[in-house]
């Protein structure tokens, strides 16, 4: 059985840790609140962005002469999968959900016999996916350096993808990154960018005549590009939103726990301490009755 | 009737301006300058460098971009911009920094024709502001 002075060594220890764990929470809770924020503020944006596209692309008839960004390559052969994760640990399980997405699309592709290419953002979801696919990583991007998403980052990874793209160095470009859906929950998604993928839900389908200067497809193949970034900074957005939510809960968590920890230790420490007096009286009494 | 419309300006960011009692607005088309007033017909356009003038009851403001798309419908103008500045609090060295990348950009041997001129409508436009 631990001494009692080891006791209360472990005791503190596991305070300490409580209380980095308690302030790592409410940081979380903070920046949890700023990044819902630029999350909700970034909204407008993309969906803006997304219904001009759509009723852009209602309007061409003529796929052959289609943006290749929006038809596609026509192939279906090299996939570029983009994994975008976070920089720092501590965040439960908010890194491993998204590589286990990632990994169980890539274990498909495998089975399909499709040639697959990564790019990770976020030197977590590197560090993870080296070892097993480090052959595959063709690109590896971190912000370490700044402090919130913001899209300049996301058009530095969107010039990349459509640089690679007109090399044709790839036919299918998905991202991987995870959706806010509140603190605790936070849901790995897969989004297909490139082709775009224009089959969205048509109940806002109204029969707009819009005019266009210059025509459609100039104005479409100056949007395209633009709206990968605007994705990728959406996919940017919802990460760090969730980042912070597991973060926060993680570290609730840990905080509970330690709590729990303290206490069993407490009681431990009294109960041995108690015995140790009982012990000494035991032996004080039967010295003195032996006399 | 009144002859007001409303404008809209999002950037990545944020929503970056909205105002209701607008008259008119100018913006830097990339086929060259449009001005929009009430009951236009519903168009789709984007923007080159330069200056968007906004006429509103309030006074009257003025805003650099660098890009953009435009989108005019049912009496609101919603401009989509990556980089917007309001021209009242934008700084001399601020303007000197872009003035100075604009002109780096637009002197590099490789860059193609199309993005060339861009370049050059940015140095045009900044020139003018200082």
């Amino acid at each position: 059985m631990a001494s009692l002075d080891d006791l209360k060594k472990r005791i503190t220890s596991v305070k300490s840790t409580q209380k980095i764990t308690k302030a790592m929470k409410m940081v979380a809770a903070a920046k949890l609140k700023r990044a819902q924020d630029s999350a909700e503020k970034g909204r407008p944006y993309s969906e803006k962005m997304n219904n001009i596209i759509l009723n852009l692309s209602s309007g061409i008839s003529d796929k052959e002469t289609a943006p290749k960004l929006l038809s596609g390559s026509g192939k279906e052969q090299v996939h570029l999968c983009v994994v975008l994760t976070s920089d720092r640990g501590l965040c439960g399980g908010f890194n491993a959900n998204i590589i286990k997405k990632a990994k169980s699309y890539f274990a498909k592709l495998n089975k399909e016999g499709k040639e697959l290419k990564i790019i990770t953002v976020g030197s977590k979801g590197n560090d993870q996916l080296k070892r097993v696919y480090g052959n595959k990583i063709i690109e590896n991007i971190s912000f370490k350096n700044s402090k919130n998403a913001n899209y300049f980052d996301a058009e530095k990874v969107g010039k990349i993808i459509i640089e690679k793209f007109q090399k044709e160095e790839f036919d299918i470009c998905t991202i991987f990154y995870n959706q806010f859906k509140n603190v605790i929950t936070q849901i790995p998604q897969a989004q297909q960018i490139i082709p775009l993928n224009t089959k969205s839900d048509d109940q806002n389908n109204s029969e707009d005549n819009y005019e266009f200067e210059p025509d459609e497809d100039e104005i479409l193949s100056n949007l395209l590009p633009k709206n990968i970034s605007t994705q990728i900074f959406k996919a940017m957005l919802e990460n760090s939103a969730s980042e912070q939510g597991a973060r926060m809960s993680a570290m609730d968590n840990a905080t509970r726990n330690a709590g729990e920890m303290v206490d069993k230790l407490t009681i431990e420490y009294n109960r041995s301490r108690q015995a140790a007096i009982t012990k000494e009286l035991i032996e004080i009494i039967s010295g003195a009755e032996s006399l | 009737m009144s002859d007001e419309f409303k404008i809209e300006i999002v950037n990545p960011e944020k929503s970056f301006l909205s105002k209701k009692d607008v008259n008119e607005v100018v913006v830097p088309a990339f086929e060259g300058e449009m001005g929009i007033l009430k009951d236009h017909i519903s168009i789709i356009s984007f923007l080159k460098p330069g200056i968007i003038t906004i006429q509103a009851k309030s006074g009257e403001e003025k805003y650099y971009v660098e890009d953009g798309i435009i989108e005019f419908k049912n009496d609101t103008l919603s401009i989509l911009t990556s980089y917007i500045l309001n021209l009242k609090d934008i700084e001399k060295n601020k303007l000197l920094e872009l003035l100075k990348n604009a002109e780096e950009e637009s002197n590099k041997p490789e860059i193609s024709d199309q993005l060339k001129y861009l370049a050059d409508q940015k140095v045009e436009t900044l020139k003018s502001i200082n």
